[in-house]
Protein backbone atom coordinates (compact mmCIF):
# COMPACT_ATOMS: atom_id res chain seq x y z
CA UNK A 1 0.00 0.00 0.00
CA UNK A 2 2.64 2.24 1.27
CA UNK A 3 4.32 1.36 -2.02
CA UNK A 4 1.49 2.53 -4.06
CA UNK A 5 0.98 5.90 -2.34
CA UNK A 6 4.49 6.37 -3.13
CA UNK A 7 4.12 5.84 -6.88
CA UNK A 8 1.18 7.74 -6.94
CA UNK A 9 3.09 10.74 -5.23
CA UNK A 10 5.62 10.42 -8.30
CA UNK A 11 3.25 10.15 -11.07
CA UNK A 12 1.63 13.25 -9.91
CA UNK A 13 4.60 14.97 -9.13
CA UNK A 14 5.52 14.54 -12.50
CA UNK A 15 1.58 14.92 -14.37
CA UNK A 16 1.91 18.58 -13.04
CA UNK A 17 5.15 19.42 -14.62
CA UNK A 18 3.00 18.73 -17.66
CA UNK A 19 0.16 21.11 -17.09
CA UNK A 20 2.98 23.77 -17.62
CA UNK A 21 4.72 22.51 -20.14
CA UNK A 22 3.17 24.80 -22.74
CA UNK A 23 3.57 28.00 -20.25
CA UNK A 24 5.92 29.77 -23.17
CA UNK A 25 5.05 33.31 -21.41
CA UNK A 26 6.39 35.58 -18.97
CA UNK A 27 4.87 36.42 -15.37
CA UNK A 28 4.46 39.82 -16.20
CA UNK A 29 3.14 38.96 -19.37
CA UNK A 30 0.49 36.51 -18.16
CA UNK A 31 -0.55 39.14 -15.41
CA UNK A 32 -1.20 41.69 -18.41
CA UNK A 33 -2.86 39.33 -20.14
CA UNK A 34 -5.26 38.55 -17.74
CA UNK A 35 -5.95 42.20 -16.71
CA UNK A 36 -7.09 43.28 -20.69
CA UNK A 37 -10.58 42.47 -21.53
CA UNK A 38 -10.87 40.69 -25.35
CA UNK A 39 -13.27 42.76 -27.27
CA UNK A 40 -14.54 39.66 -29.36
CA UNK A 41 -15.88 37.66 -26.44
CA UNK A 42 -16.48 40.29 -24.12
CA UNK A 43 -16.55 38.68 -20.33
CA UNK A 44 -12.90 36.98 -21.09
CA UNK A 45 -9.75 37.92 -20.64
CA UNK A 46 -7.48 38.06 -24.01
CA UNK A 47 -5.45 35.19 -21.65
CA UNK A 48 -8.29 32.86 -21.56
CA UNK A 49 -9.47 33.63 -24.80
CA UNK A 50 -8.11 32.36 -28.72
CA UNK A 51 -9.77 34.83 -30.46
CA UNK A 52 -7.93 36.55 -33.62
CA UNK A 53 -7.97 39.64 -31.67
CA UNK A 54 -6.78 38.22 -28.53
CA UNK A 55 -3.67 36.37 -30.17
CA UNK A 56 -2.63 39.71 -31.66
CA UNK A 57 -3.30 41.66 -28.43
CA UNK A 58 -0.89 39.35 -26.64
CA UNK A 59 1.59 40.22 -29.54
CA UNK A 60 1.24 43.76 -29.23
CA UNK A 61 1.83 43.55 -25.24
CA UNK A 62 4.78 41.45 -26.21
CA UNK A 63 6.11 43.41 -29.21
CA UNK A 64 5.40 47.01 -26.17
CA UNK A 65 7.25 44.84 -23.05
CA UNK A 66 10.23 44.38 -25.36
CA UNK A 67 10.46 48.07 -26.21
CA UNK A 68 10.88 48.73 -22.81
CA UNK A 69 7.40 50.02 -21.84
CA UNK A 70 6.09 49.38 -18.23
CA UNK A 71 3.02 47.35 -17.00
CA UNK A 72 1.21 51.17 -16.75
CA UNK A 73 2.53 51.79 -19.75
CA UNK A 74 0.75 49.50 -21.63
CA UNK A 75 -2.57 49.63 -20.11
CA UNK A 76 -2.23 53.36 -20.73
CA UNK A 77 -1.62 53.03 -23.76
CA UNK A 78 -4.66 50.40 -24.61
CA UNK A 79 -7.18 52.70 -22.65
CA UNK A 80 -6.36 55.34 -24.48
CA UNK A 81 -7.08 53.12 -27.72
CA UNK A 82 -10.24 51.17 -26.42
CA UNK A 83 -11.02 52.89 -23.44
CA UNK A 84 -11.78 52.05 -19.89
CA UNK A 85 -13.47 49.72 -20.78
CA UNK A 86 -10.22 46.76 -22.01
CA UNK A 87 -9.00 47.01 -18.61
CA UNK A 88 -10.20 43.90 -15.74
CA UNK A 89 -9.21 46.33 -12.69
CA UNK A 90 -11.17 50.09 -13.44
CA UNK A 91 -9.36 52.95 -12.05
CA UNK A 92 -10.81 54.90 -9.08
CA UNK A 93 -12.61 57.73 -10.83
CA UNK A 94 -15.84 59.91 -10.82
CA UNK A 95 -16.83 56.98 -12.86
CA UNK A 96 -16.40 54.16 -10.69
CA UNK A 97 -16.20 55.31 -7.12
CA UNK A 98 -19.78 53.92 -6.81
CA UNK A 99 -18.27 50.36 -7.98
CA UNK A 100 -15.57 50.65 -5.58
CA UNK A 101 -17.17 52.29 -2.57
CA UNK A 102 -20.44 49.38 -2.51
CA UNK A 103 -18.38 46.42 -1.00
CA UNK A 104 -17.07 48.96 1.56
CA UNK A 105 -20.44 50.47 2.44
CA UNK A 106 -21.45 46.78 2.06
CA UNK A 107 -19.30 45.88 4.83
CA UNK A 108 -19.65 48.70 7.19
CA UNK A 109 -23.47 48.28 7.01
CA UNK A 110 -23.26 44.31 7.73
CA UNK A 111 -20.94 45.03 10.75
CA UNK A 112 -22.96 47.78 12.30
CA UNK A 113 -25.90 45.49 12.19
CA UNK A 114 -23.92 42.48 13.52
CA UNK A 115 -22.47 45.00 16.34
CA UNK A 116 -26.32 46.20 17.11
CA UNK A 117 -27.40 42.88 17.67
CA UNK A 118 -24.52 41.89 20.01
CA UNK A 119 -25.49 45.18 21.90
CA UNK A 120 -29.05 43.58 22.14
CA UNK A 121 -28.07 39.84 23.16
CA UNK A 122 -25.70 41.59 25.93
CA UNK A 123 -28.71 43.44 27.14
CA UNK B 1 -42.93 48.24 14.89
CA UNK B 2 -38.89 48.02 14.53
CA UNK B 3 -39.26 45.00 12.76
CA UNK B 4 -41.62 46.66 10.81
CA UNK B 5 -39.29 49.10 10.00
CA UNK B 6 -36.32 46.62 8.96
CA UNK B 7 -38.97 45.01 6.64
CA UNK B 8 -39.57 47.69 4.90
CA UNK B 9 -35.79 48.87 4.75
CA UNK B 10 -34.92 45.86 3.59
CA UNK B 11 -37.81 45.30 1.08
CA UNK B 12 -37.51 48.77 -0.23
CA UNK B 13 -33.84 48.05 -1.26
CA UNK B 14 -34.41 44.73 -3.01
CA UNK B 15 -37.19 46.77 -4.79
CA UNK B 16 -34.54 49.20 -5.37
CA UNK B 17 -31.96 46.44 -6.62
CA UNK B 18 -34.87 44.84 -8.94
CA UNK B 19 -35.53 47.81 -10.86
CA UNK B 20 -32.01 48.72 -11.27
CA UNK B 21 -30.94 45.29 -12.64
CA UNK B 22 -34.25 44.79 -14.85
CA UNK B 23 -33.45 47.94 -16.74
CA UNK B 24 -29.89 46.92 -17.11
CA UNK B 25 -31.45 43.99 -18.87
CA UNK B 26 -32.36 46.09 -21.43
CA UNK B 27 -28.49 48.10 -22.18
CA UNK B 28 -27.03 46.47 -25.16
CA UNK B 29 -23.97 44.61 -23.35
CA UNK B 30 -21.87 44.83 -26.25
CA UNK B 31 -18.82 47.11 -25.89
CA UNK B 32 -17.82 48.98 -29.21
CA UNK B 33 -14.83 51.10 -28.76
CA UNK B 34 -16.08 54.63 -30.19
CA UNK B 35 -13.57 57.27 -30.68
CA UNK B 36 -13.80 59.91 -27.89
CA UNK B 37 -11.59 62.61 -28.83
CA UNK B 38 -9.24 63.03 -32.01
CA UNK B 39 -5.48 61.28 -31.75
CA UNK B 40 -2.70 61.17 -33.31
CA UNK B 41 -1.92 58.40 -35.86
CA UNK B 42 0.19 55.97 -34.46
CA UNK B 43 3.84 55.41 -36.93
CA UNK B 44 4.28 51.71 -37.68
CA UNK B 45 6.36 50.14 -40.22
CA UNK B 46 4.61 47.55 -42.16
CA UNK B 47 5.02 45.35 -45.70
CA UNK B 48 3.77 47.19 -49.32
CA UNK B 49 0.99 44.26 -50.18
CA UNK B 50 2.03 44.02 -53.67
CA UNK B 51 6.42 44.14 -53.19
CA UNK B 52 6.36 43.16 -49.96
CA UNK B 53 9.24 45.47 -49.02
CA UNK B 54 8.93 47.46 -45.82
CA UNK B 55 7.66 51.10 -45.38
CA UNK B 56 7.08 53.52 -42.75
CA UNK B 57 3.80 55.33 -42.10
CA UNK B 58 5.17 58.52 -42.52
CA UNK B 59 6.04 57.87 -45.96
CA UNK B 60 2.47 56.36 -46.51
CA UNK B 61 0.63 59.67 -45.38
CA UNK B 62 3.04 62.29 -46.09
CA UNK B 63 1.07 64.13 -48.40
CA UNK B 64 -1.57 67.50 -47.39
CA UNK B 65 -4.83 64.87 -48.04
CA UNK B 66 -7.43 63.53 -46.47
CA UNK B 67 -6.48 59.90 -46.02
CA UNK B 68 -9.26 56.99 -45.43
CA UNK B 69 -7.81 53.75 -43.76
CA UNK B 70 -9.80 51.01 -44.17
CA UNK B 71 -8.96 47.03 -42.42
CA UNK B 72 -10.48 45.08 -44.74
CA UNK B 73 -10.03 41.21 -45.43
CA UNK B 74 -10.92 38.96 -48.27
CA UNK B 75 -12.52 36.58 -45.57
CA UNK B 76 -14.81 39.42 -44.53
CA UNK B 77 -18.12 39.18 -46.27
CA UNK B 78 -18.90 42.75 -44.77
CA UNK B 79 -15.80 44.31 -46.75
CA UNK B 80 -18.06 43.45 -49.69
CA UNK B 81 -20.57 45.25 -49.00
CA UNK B 82 -18.98 48.34 -48.68
CA UNK B 83 -16.53 48.13 -51.17
CA UNK B 84 -18.62 49.97 -54.03
CA UNK B 85 -18.88 53.00 -51.58
CA UNK B 86 -14.75 52.80 -51.20
CA UNK B 87 -14.65 53.13 -54.78
CA UNK B 88 -17.43 55.57 -55.04
CA UNK B 89 -15.23 57.66 -52.75
CA UNK B 90 -11.97 56.89 -54.71
CA UNK B 91 -14.08 58.78 -57.68
CA UNK B 92 -14.56 61.78 -55.94
CA UNK B 93 -10.64 62.31 -55.98
CA UNK B 94 -10.83 64.57 -52.44
CA UNK B 95 -9.25 61.67 -50.34
CA UNK B 96 -6.50 58.87 -50.51
CA UNK B 97 -7.39 55.82 -49.96
CA UNK B 98 -5.25 53.45 -47.72
CA UNK B 99 -6.19 49.70 -46.92
CA UNK B 100 -4.59 47.61 -44.77
CA UNK B 101 -4.88 43.85 -45.10
CA UNK B 102 -5.69 42.21 -42.03
CA UNK B 103 -4.43 38.11 -41.30
CA UNK B 104 -5.23 37.15 -45.02
CA UNK B 105 -3.84 35.48 -47.64
CA UNK B 106 -2.23 37.29 -50.53
CA UNK B 107 -4.02 35.12 -53.60
CA UNK B 108 -7.51 35.31 -52.25
CA UNK B 109 -7.05 39.05 -51.75
CA UNK B 110 -5.60 39.80 -55.02
CA UNK B 111 -8.59 37.84 -56.80
CA UNK B 112 -10.86 40.06 -54.17
CA UNK B 113 -9.30 43.34 -55.88
CA UNK B 114 -9.51 42.01 -59.38
CA UNK B 115 -12.92 40.85 -58.88
CA UNK B 116 -14.06 44.46 -57.68
CA UNK B 117 -11.64 46.90 -58.46
CA UNK B 118 -8.92 48.21 -56.45
CA UNK B 119 -9.43 51.58 -54.85
CA UNK B 120 -6.65 52.09 -52.22
CA UNK B 121 -3.96 54.03 -53.41
CA UNK B 122 -2.12 51.96 -50.99
CA UNK B 123 -2.04 48.38 -48.98
CA UNK B 124 -0.14 47.36 -46.82
CA UNK B 125 -0.11 44.25 -45.00
CA UNK B 126 -1.19 43.56 -41.66
CA UNK B 127 -0.37 39.28 -40.91
CA UNK B 128 -0.77 39.10 -37.24
CA UNK B 129 -3.16 42.38 -36.75
CA UNK B 130 -0.72 44.22 -34.70
CA UNK B 131 -1.09 47.60 -36.96
CA UNK B 132 -4.59 47.20 -36.36
CA UNK B 133 -4.79 47.22 -32.73
CA UNK B 134 -2.12 49.65 -32.81
CA UNK B 135 -5.19 51.83 -34.33
CA UNK B 136 -7.20 51.01 -32.02
CA UNK B 137 -9.47 48.45 -34.07
CA UNK B 138 -10.74 45.36 -33.35
CA UNK B 139 -11.94 43.39 -36.66
CA UNK B 140 -12.80 43.93 -40.11
CA UNK B 141 -14.06 45.99 -41.76
CA UNK B 142 -13.34 49.07 -39.38
CA UNK B 143 -12.34 52.44 -41.20
CA UNK B 144 -10.48 55.67 -39.85
CA UNK B 145 -10.43 59.31 -41.40
CA UNK B 146 -7.52 60.90 -40.81
CA UNK B 147 -7.59 64.83 -41.70
CA UNK B 148 -4.47 67.06 -43.39
CA UNK B 149 -3.10 67.70 -39.61
CA UNK B 150 -2.20 63.79 -39.19
CA UNK B 151 -4.92 63.11 -36.59
CA UNK B 152 -7.88 60.52 -36.73
CA UNK B 153 -10.74 62.71 -36.56
CA UNK B 154 -13.32 59.59 -37.47
CA UNK B 155 -13.87 56.06 -36.59
CA UNK B 156 -16.10 53.77 -38.12
CA UNK B 157 -16.57 50.11 -36.84
CA UNK B 158 -18.65 47.95 -39.03
CA UNK B 159 -19.21 48.31 -43.40
CA UNK B 160 -19.78 51.89 -43.87
CA UNK B 161 -23.22 51.98 -45.74
CA UNK B 162 -24.99 55.16 -47.73
CA UNK B 163 -25.42 57.51 -44.36
CA UNK B 164 -21.76 57.12 -43.40
CA UNK B 165 -20.66 57.85 -46.57
CA UNK B 166 -22.27 61.03 -46.90
CA UNK B 167 -21.12 62.08 -43.24
CA UNK B 168 -17.31 61.09 -44.83
CA UNK B 169 -18.17 63.78 -48.15
CA UNK B 170 -19.09 66.34 -45.30
CA UNK B 171 -15.71 66.14 -43.70
CA UNK B 172 -13.49 65.76 -46.58
CA UNK B 173 -15.31 69.05 -48.84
Amino acid sequence: MKLIKFLLIIFLYFFSFALFADEKNTALENKIFKNLRCIICQGQSIYDSQSDFAESMKLVVKQKLDLGMSEQDIYNFLKDQYGEWILYDPEFNTKTYFLWSIPILIFLLGGAIILRKLAVLKK
Amino acid sequence: MKNKYFLIIIGSFFFFCFIVFFKGLKNPSIYIPELQKEKSFPEFKAKDFYSDKKISSVDIFNDNNFYLINIWSSWCIPCRLEHNYLIKLKKQNLIKLVGINYKDNFENAKKFLDELENPYSKIIKDKNGTISIELGAYGVPETFIIDKRKKIIKKITGPINEKIYNEILLIIK
